[in-house]
């Protein structure tokens, strides 16, 4: 799940991670307000899921996601130019994404950037401090051009932050005095930050130091561990579906598993191994899979149904295929249920159901006998090149 | 013999009267599996099936049954407890089924476990089977959620962090003859127990275990890792296949540790590095068998 700048902004508040003055604007009026409020030159940002924003074009022509003015007149124009537009970036892809709402923050004279982040780390198995003096700048190719720039650390998870190693970080970013301990407080608060909120990644890209001797954190990017969202309903309630895959918001509605992808055979498919395997296979055979969707191991007759209104939504589909290992699950009622379900949307494309496993020869005769069009595979190579052809002829 | 779990151990089931631990705990007994306890706290003293006891907790339930090894169904908010639990009762091994466990949870469970002479297989796994060797491999020891039938005792170990994709290198080994030793799923969670390499050194070590399956997906570095030990250690003849090839970086593929980030757990370095020890990759999920059975 990916949140806003402000919503962001709004976390490192409450945990005490420092940033420039800012708050979030709906309507052009209200970014004029901030503006006055927070008086002098401020910025003003479009907020969308995705990166490149200052560089990025509305599709009215106007230029840029990201200005500068010290003008609450000017705010007020520039936030009536993006609230409401589409904005296009090298991230959001041709359709852009519309500029529901915008950050008007302070604007702060930068001395020095520099990079810090927590991750989870899966193969130490615990959070681990990223910190650079190189920020502002895509930290991966940091990472590979000048590996000796990147400091890591990894975090004790009984033990937690530990004193020496926040002093030795603060030390190799050449941190001194008053910024070393702004900076001891800063680690401090984000870690708290990162376990409370069951984060897997919070980053701060810029962190900079002032000209007046303090130290913010510029911009921020979040990642959060999906399966602690149940216990994180403050997180949770920042969701943003609008920016999201509107076939991806359909299906989580039905927890289903779906990612869409750009090629024109749709698969359904349970377990989400075998969801990616059949994917590959697709791909294989020279066919291009629609989506990813895995519709897990107790999938019902109303899962089935829903699944195939979703992946029909998107209307590159040629075709589909449909690739069930049914373990404990009996064949017969997925059968039924694929039934049911090309009835309910009227099926217009080829349809191959490769089915295996419990009671898989009932399942083949209920699809035998149900007058529905669909080609019979064996295993999951004739289906995927069933699927191929099919959608090719 | 076979790793790990023989079709005499005997194992409780943590969370046995909820619906889904319920009812993989009657296909265990079903398959003739030893479900000798299960474990729901407040719940001691009821009988599971009419002859399995309850008990409030995992030492009671060693205490009173002997079982070696625990399988847990619990819902994600106390899975994580209730894998602790059942490493400070000193259970050999514990198979935790559940989906879903927060990261933070499963990073504690690790921390606390370091030093711990519980080998933990999961979380978000299929589980573990010994196939018997009564009919449809009944008989044998079925631990987690895996379907009993599709297996037959045989010679080749099969390990995977996908369940479906388990099933189908299962079937495929079925129908080639070729049977299996033991087949563990060790789950799709970025944080997770035993590893495809602790498995390997498993089978590598097991006379029964003639040759290795072995299935890894996209995401981390735990196939490079079994891979590199392969090369100079494993004298079995060793089958892989890597899901995900399709997968687009930055997204979450379904299981939590399926996905490619920074440029790294990609298809094809993990190829690329099977390749390199000397493992025959299928090249596509319905080949795994096929693969195999070319290299004995």
């Amino acid at each position: 799940m990916n949140i806003h700048e402000y919503q962001a902004k709004e976390l490192f508040a409450k945990f005490g991670v420092p940033t420039p003055k800012g708050k979030v604007a709906e309507t052009a009026e209200e970014a004029r307000n901030v503006a006055e409020g927070i008086g002098g030159q401020v910025v003003i940002k479009a907020q969308v899921h995705a990166g490149g924003r200052g560089k990025g074009t509305f599709k009215n022509g106007f230029q840029g996601g990201v200005h500068l003015s010290g003008d609450p007149d000017e705010i007020e124009s520039l936030a009536d130019k993006m609230i409401g537009q589409t904005l296009v970036t090298h991230q959001t892809g041709e359709t852009g994404k519309i500029v529901n709402k915008v950050m008007v923050a302070q604007a702060v004279d930068i001395e020095k950037e520099y990079y810090l982040a927590i991750l989870m780390d899966r193969e130490g198995r615990c959070p681990v401090i990223v910190a650079s003096e190189e920020g502002g700048v895509n930290i991966e190719e940091v990472a590979e051009k000048t590996p000796e720039k990147i400091l890591r650390l990894p975090i004790d998870p009984l033990a937690g932050l530990e004193e020496n190693d926040v002093l030795g970080i603060s030390d190799q970013l050449g941190f001194r005095d008053d910024i070393a301990s702004q900076f001891a407080g800063l680690l401090d608060s984000l870690h708290k930050l990162f376990l409370s909120c069951d984060c897997s990644m919070v980053e701060i890209n810029p962190l900079v130091t002032t000209p007046d001797g303090q130290l913010l954190a510029l911009d921020a990017k979040f990642g959060f561990d999906d399966n602690a969202l149940y216990r994180q309903p403050e997180i949770a309630a920042m969701r943003d579906t609008s920016e999201e895959d509107p076939r991806e918001v359909a299906a989580s509605e039905y927890d289903l598993n779906y990612i869409g992808l750009d090629g024109n055979i749709a698969c359904l498919v349970n377990g989400a191994g075998l969801a990616m395997a059949t994917m590959d296979i697709i791909k294989h055979y020279g066919g291009e899979p629609a989506n990813f969707l895995d519709v897990g191991g107790g999938a019902t007759e109303e899962q089935v149904a829903n699944a195939f209104k979703i992946i029909l939504a998107d209307s590159n589909v040629k075709g589909i295929l449909v690739n069930i290992f049914g373990g404990i699950m009996d064949c017969d009622v997925i059968a039924q249920g694929i039934v049911a379900a090309c009835k309910q949307v009227d099926l217009s494309i080829p349809l191959v159901v490769r089915l295996e496993g419990n009671n898989v020869e009932a399942g083949k005769e209920t699809l035998s006998q149900s007058g529905v069009n669909l080609i019979a595979a064996d295993d999951l190579a004739d289906a995927a090149q069933k699927a191929v052809k099919a959608i090719a002829a | 013999m076979s790793i790990l779990v023989q079709p005499d151990t005997k194992i409780l089931i943590q969370g046995i009267t909820g619906s889904f631990g319920g009812q993989h705990a009657k296909l265990s007994l079903d398959y003739g599996t030893q479900v000798v306890a299960g474990v729901t706290p407040g719940k001691g003293g009821q009988l599971f099936a009419d002859k399995v006891p309850v008990f409030n907790n995992v030492k009671e339930a060693i205490a009173e049954t002997g079982a070696t090894v625990s399988a847990v169904f619990v819902p994600p908010p106390f899975a994580a407890d209730a894998i602790l639990e059942a490493v400070d009762a000193d259970v050999e091994l514990v198979v935790a089924i559940t989906e879903g466990i927060p990261v933070m949870d499963m990073m504690r469970v690790a921390a606390k476990m370091e030093g711990s002479s519980t080998r933990l297989i999961g979380p978000n796994c299929p589980g573990i089977v010994t196939p018997g060797e009564g009919p449809q491999s009944s008989g044998g020891c079925r631990i987690g959620i895996a379907p009993g039938y599709i297996h037959k005792k045989g010679s080749v170990g099969v390990v995977s962090r996908s369940g479906t994709l388990t099933y189908e290198a299962v079937w495929q080994t079925t129908q080639l003859g070729l049977g299996q030793s033991t087949c563990i799923g060790i789950g799709g969670d970025p944080i997770n127990g035993t590893s495809h390499l602790d498995v390997l050194k498993l089978f590598n070590d097991d006379p029964e275990t003639e040759s290795i399956i072995m299935i890894g997906e996209i995401g981390g570095d735990a196939e490079e890792e079994a891979a590199a030990w392969a090369k100079d250690h494993c004298n079995k003849p060793i089958a892989a296949f890597i899901a995900g090839a399709t997968a687009p970086p930055g997204r979450r593929m379904g299981h939590a540790g399926a996905i490619i980030s920074g440029g790294k757990g990609t298809a094809a370095a993990k190829k690329e590095a099977l390749l390199d020890a000397g493992i025959a990759v299928a090249q596509t999920p319905s080949e795994m068998g096929s693969t195999l059975a070319q290299l004995l």
